[in-house]
């Protein structure tokens, strides 16, 4: 579905032909065509294409992921695959050494699988509920807020303030996470709220 | 980036100061390759490293960590001496001609109005001097000794070549070679691109550094054409959109800001950004602002942001103080004064100056609260890792909740890229274990926070009780229905004024651009830059048609571009007074006599006639400034400070240690390193490698595999004098730690001399910790200082001092 060209298709057709075009004179053309050559497509045939964006740098590549199973179909899906997207008109195809070991670290050992909690004085993390979780954050929360939250300064002006907690805010997140995160932070009056733009 | 990555094969010269391309951003950096292949581009790249961005240029400069400055400036002085100015841009398109208060004036390092002990500038001199008919006044001869263009050559006269070969180490041949380089530019058809990142960001005045650039480029005439701008290629896959939308202390979605406590009521508020035009007939463009601020809180609250109570403008949080960044943050934590913090996706544990500081900070908190797909050293600050993180976890009450997210494979939604492009991506895997996407997780504190306001009341419970939350499912609201709040929707009728039986805008639709939001309570949308994205044409977000006519490099059907689908920002400029393109082979957009078109959304309104309208739209001017007023809390021009730690004095004014503005708090003051010191002689700087990401890559077995362990790079000379061998273990400190690591010596970076004296620099990668696959090593955080940029608090991790010794390693190695 969001597939409009089938890459594999449009390297057949377009592969060579590039060869003779600004950008077959350049970087990029070989690169695509060394990947035409290099696709086997019965090796991939009964996996899902998915189109997606790497995670790390703002070049923003176009990847495709192969993953067994399909999630538009209610399915579980398991990732195999990750390369560049060759429709792409950044990085035609092409992904740098951190891009093309993707695949690592969407399996990375070090993935986080369930919630956990440290108390206090522990010498190790032990595993919680969603719901317990949930709910201890709500109550620390509020009990903060409700201690510190200044309402008017020392001049009577209104302030509605809250300094004694705060938020970090991602940056490797969609905007639709970093807008619904605004919209939560920002509704309790908290001001101690960055991200990573400086880093 | 004002450009995108695509616009960089349009360029005559690339240069790359204050960023690494090749290495950081490897396949954005292809596009420098198109240009030099196929348009005999240039590539000048001036670096304290010869780094291998270096390795494929035409010509590379080195220069001392935190003078970039100086040589700018140079560069500028250079270009007014010789003669190489685009004068008709220059005249027309910068505030060249406007005229300055007589206060105004710059000796000594410092501007007119500086208070020592608030560390601060009155700048109520820093302005125009405005005319009785409410207009500043200009001087279009260039004549009045008091307009901008004689104030800035009178300024960046003392930057001469032998000046900056002093402060910047720069051999004056070389720095020459690179000014005629860039001097050549000033024609209308030849354009240059600016390529940085942090290399120029993460200085104590490092907007003065971008600053410095963007000058260089409008007296170049470079801002608006293809192949030109100031392209800041940016860190982290979405950092751009989190600014965008405001995910900072002091911002409001779509650059807009929170009220500070000096405006009590929502009229005082908007008093300051009326932004009245400083010249007749221009745009100026934020006179809406109050059209995207009622609407952003309409998004926010509502049917209960009213006209009656000023549309919950008290909901808003009043700052007491510029900002609470992340500095900020962690200095309260460190004071006692933060409870509970929350780090979704971020470790600043490693990620922070200071590394001693942060962990006694995060120890004083009751609950620390992380949302992350992978282990961080934050999360396990507690735990003891021998010398990598030396804790006693008994003593240290703080709890920690670690909740497992989603990763980019697993979430659907737009990032947004250094150009500005907002693309969508969608979820191909299952999440691993009990995993759960980010807004789950923050629609489930939100609605059980509210939840127990509405049972038990409590402090001012108002704005979360009233929040918007009517997602179909309030438990996790989807990526689209987020994306059409984001682009904003119409709340109630519009009808058009002449023909009440026409509505305008119909209640429940979509907007399909920012120009019909509204401040009577119409429209809603969250963030006014967006609105375009998700229109009732669909997901624009989602477009992939890669067609591009014209072979331009815009691209405009390819996904959504902020704002308005435009690709090149300022693009009126690309043109000259007249409205047709400087470089008619470079055409972007054209004037045909009645409106503007071409291969770009203009930057201008459409019908908007060439002389008449600026085409700096969103400045009451019209035009660009050389001269920045009072905007910036450093001053109205760049000027050369010194890093807080640098191995030399400030030849231009030796009394100032770094910029007399930053904020430096009182226990960091005494962890800074005497300037010249002997007990910490050598010049720092840290970097990425292009094998790693900050430190998610050392969590990736492959990058472990290609970069496994923390190094630090000194000169062949350094390691002779020290006695460091290639291979060899070193231990290196600051005033704030120590670290051990191996070392490389190499030729790719090299002593200068800097007013006489020799300077050794010691560069330091920055990817370990001591969780992940990679082997256990030190953050360069452990030696670097707390303190940030005067405007923006960056923290200064790119110039400070420490001294290196031969070491035996870690015991255990």
């Amino acid at each position: 579905m969001n597939m409009e060209l089938s890459r594999r298709a449009f390297l057949r057709t377009a592969g060579a032909g590039l060869a003779g075009t600004t950008l077959g004179a350049m970087g990029f053309g070989e690169v695509e065509q060394a990947m035409a050559a290099a696709i086997r497509p019965f090796k991939l045939a009964n996996t899902t294409e998915t189109r997606n964006t790497c995670t790390y740098c703002s070049v923003a590549c176009g990847i495709i992921i192969y993953s067994k199973g399909d999630l538009r179909k209610g399915e579980r899906a398991d990732i195999t695959h990750i390369e560049g997207d060759s429709d792409h008109p950044t990085n035609r195809g092409t992904l740098c050494p951190k891009g093309a070991a993707l695949l690592d670290i969407v399996h990375a050992k070090t993935r986080l699988t369930r919630p956990m909690l440290r108390k206090a004085g522990a010498a190790s993390f032990e595993p919680i509920s969603w719901d317990e979780a949930f709910d201890k954050i709500a109550r620390a929360m509020k009990d903060d807020r409700d201690a510190n939250f200044v309402a008017t300064n020392k001049d009577g002006v209104t302030v509605n303030r809250w300094t004694t907690t705060g938020f970090l805010a991602a940056s490797a997140t969609t905007n639709e996470t970093a807008w619904c995160t605004y919209k939560v932070v920002r509704s309790t009056g908290m001001l101690v709220f960055d991200n990573q733009a400086r880093v | 980036m004002t450009n995108a990555w695509t616009d960089i094969k349009n360029t005559d010269l690339v240069v790359i100061m204050g960023g690494n391309a090749a290495e950081a951003h490897p396949c954005g950096f292809k596009w420098v390759t198109e240009a030099k292949a196929n348009r005999g581009a240039k590539l000048i790249v001036v670096d304290p490293r010869y780094t291998r961005s270096a390795a494929v240029s035409d010509y590379y400069a080195p220069i001392r960590q935190g003078s970039d400055i100086a040589f700018l400036l140079g560069v500028i002085n250079y270009c007014i001496q010789n003669d190489k100015v685009q004068w008709d841009y220059v005249k027309a398109f910068t505030n060249a001609a406007y005229v300055v208060k007589d206060g105004f004036a710059y000796q000594d390092g410092l501007f007119t109005g500086y208070d020592e002990v608030k560390r601060d500038y009155n700048r109520s001199s820093w302005d125009y001097v405005i005319g009785e008919d409410g207009y500043a006044v200009v001087d279009e001869t260039l004549q009045n000794p008091r307009c901008v263009w004689n104030l800035l050559k009178q300024h960046v006269s003392v930057y001469t070549p032998e000046m900056v070969n002093r402060i910047c180490g720069t051999p004056k041949d070389k720095f020459l070679k690179i000014c005629e380089m860039i001097a050549e530019c000033s024609s209308p058809t030849r354009t240059m691109t600016s390529m940085y990142a942090l290399g120029w960001t993460q200085h104590s005045k490092g907007a003065q550094n971008i600053r410095a650039m963007a000058m260089v480029q409008l007296i170049l005439g470079n801002i608006g054409v293809r192949g030109g701008g100031m392209n800041a290629l940016r860190g982290h896959s979405n950092i751009q959109g989190l600014t965008d939308l405001g995910l900072m202390s002091n911002l409001i979605p779509g650059y807009l800001t929170i009220p500070t406590e000096k405006e009590a009521d929502f009229p005082t508020y908007m008093s300051t950004r009326g932004f009245k035009p400083l010249r007749p007939n221009q745009m100026s463009y934020w006179q809406n602002y109050r059209k995207f601020f009622v609407s952003f809180q309409k998004a926010m609250w509502g049917a209960a942001a009213t006209p009656a109570n000023d549309y919950a403008y008290q909901w808003l949080p009043k700052l007491d103080v510029p900002s609470y960044d992340v500095l900020r943050a962690f200095e309260l934590m460190h004071q006692g004064k933060m409870n509970v913090y929350f780090c979704q996706g971020f470790n600043p544990l490693q990620a922070f100056p200071n590394k001693a500081k942060l962990a006694e900070s995060l120890a004083r908190l009751k609950l620390l609260v992380i949302m992350d797909p992978l282990e961080t050293e934050t999360a396990r600050f507690w735990e003891n890792h021998g010398i990598y993180n030396a804790a006693d976890p008994a003593a240290i009450q703080t709890e920690v909740i670690q909740l497992p997210t989603t990763c980019f494979a697993e979430d659907e939604g737009s990032l947004v890229n250094s150009g500005r492009w907002l693309q969508w991506h969608w979820p191909a895997g299952s999440p691993p274990g009990e995993a759960r996407t980010d807004s789950f997780i923050l629609a489930n504190i939100h609605l059980r926070l509210k939840e127990l306001y509405r049972k038990e009341g409590g402090a001012f419970p108002d704005p979360i009780l009233n929040l918007t939350w009517n997602y179909a499912n309030p438990e996790e609201p989807t990526a689209d229905e987020l994306a059409k709040e984001m682009n904003g929707y119409v709340v109630s009728d519009v009808l058009d004024p002449n023909d009440p039986t026409k509505k305008v805008l119909e209640a429940g639709k979509q907007l399909a651009t920012f120009g019909a939001l509204r401040d009577d309570g119409s429209t809603a949308a969250g963030c006014w830059i967006f609105t375009g994205c998700y229109t009732e044409a669909g997901n624009m977000m989602a477009r992939r048609d890669n067609s591009d006519p014209g072979d331009t490099g815009t691209y405009l059907k390819w996904s959504f571009a902020w704002p308005a689908n435009r690709r090149i920002l300022y693009n009126r400029a690309s043109c000259d007074l007249d409205g047709k393109p400087w470089d008619p082979s470079r055409k972007l957009i054209e004037w045909d006599g009645t409106k503007w078109s071409g291969y770009d959304v203009p930057d201008i309104a459409p019908t908007a006639k060439p002389r008449d309208v600026g085409p700096f739209i969103m400045n009451p001017e019209g035009v660009s400034r050389l001269f920045t007023r009072g905007m910036m809390r450093d001053g109205p021009f760049p000027a050369h400070y010194e890093p807080f730690e640098s191995p030399v004095v400030n030849v231009i004014a030796p009394k100032i240690k770094g910029n007399p503005v930053a904020r430096v708090f009182k226990d960091d003051l005494a962890q800074f390193a005497e300037t010249a010191s002997p007990e910490f002689p050598y010049a720092a700087t840290s970097y990425r490698l292009t094998e790693h990401f900050h430190y998610w890559t050392k969590n990736n077995h492959v990058n472990s595999v290609l970069q496994p362990e923390f190094f630090v790079e000194i000169s062949e000379e350094l390691a002779k004098e020290k006695g460091i061998a290639n291979g060899g273990w070193s231990r290196v400190w600051s005033k704030r730690g120590s670290v051990l690591a191996k070392t490389v010596v190499t030729k790719r970076i090299r002593p200068l001399v800097c007013d006489g004296k020799t300077v050794h620099i010691v560069g330091i990668p920055i990817h370990w910790g001591f969780i992940g696959a990679a082997r256990k090593g030190f953050g360069a955080n452990v030696l670097t200082p707390y303190v940030g940029d005067a405007n923006i608090e960056t923290p200064e991790f790119k110039a400070f001092l420490v001294n290196i010794e031969a070491s035996a390693g870690p015991a255990s190695a």
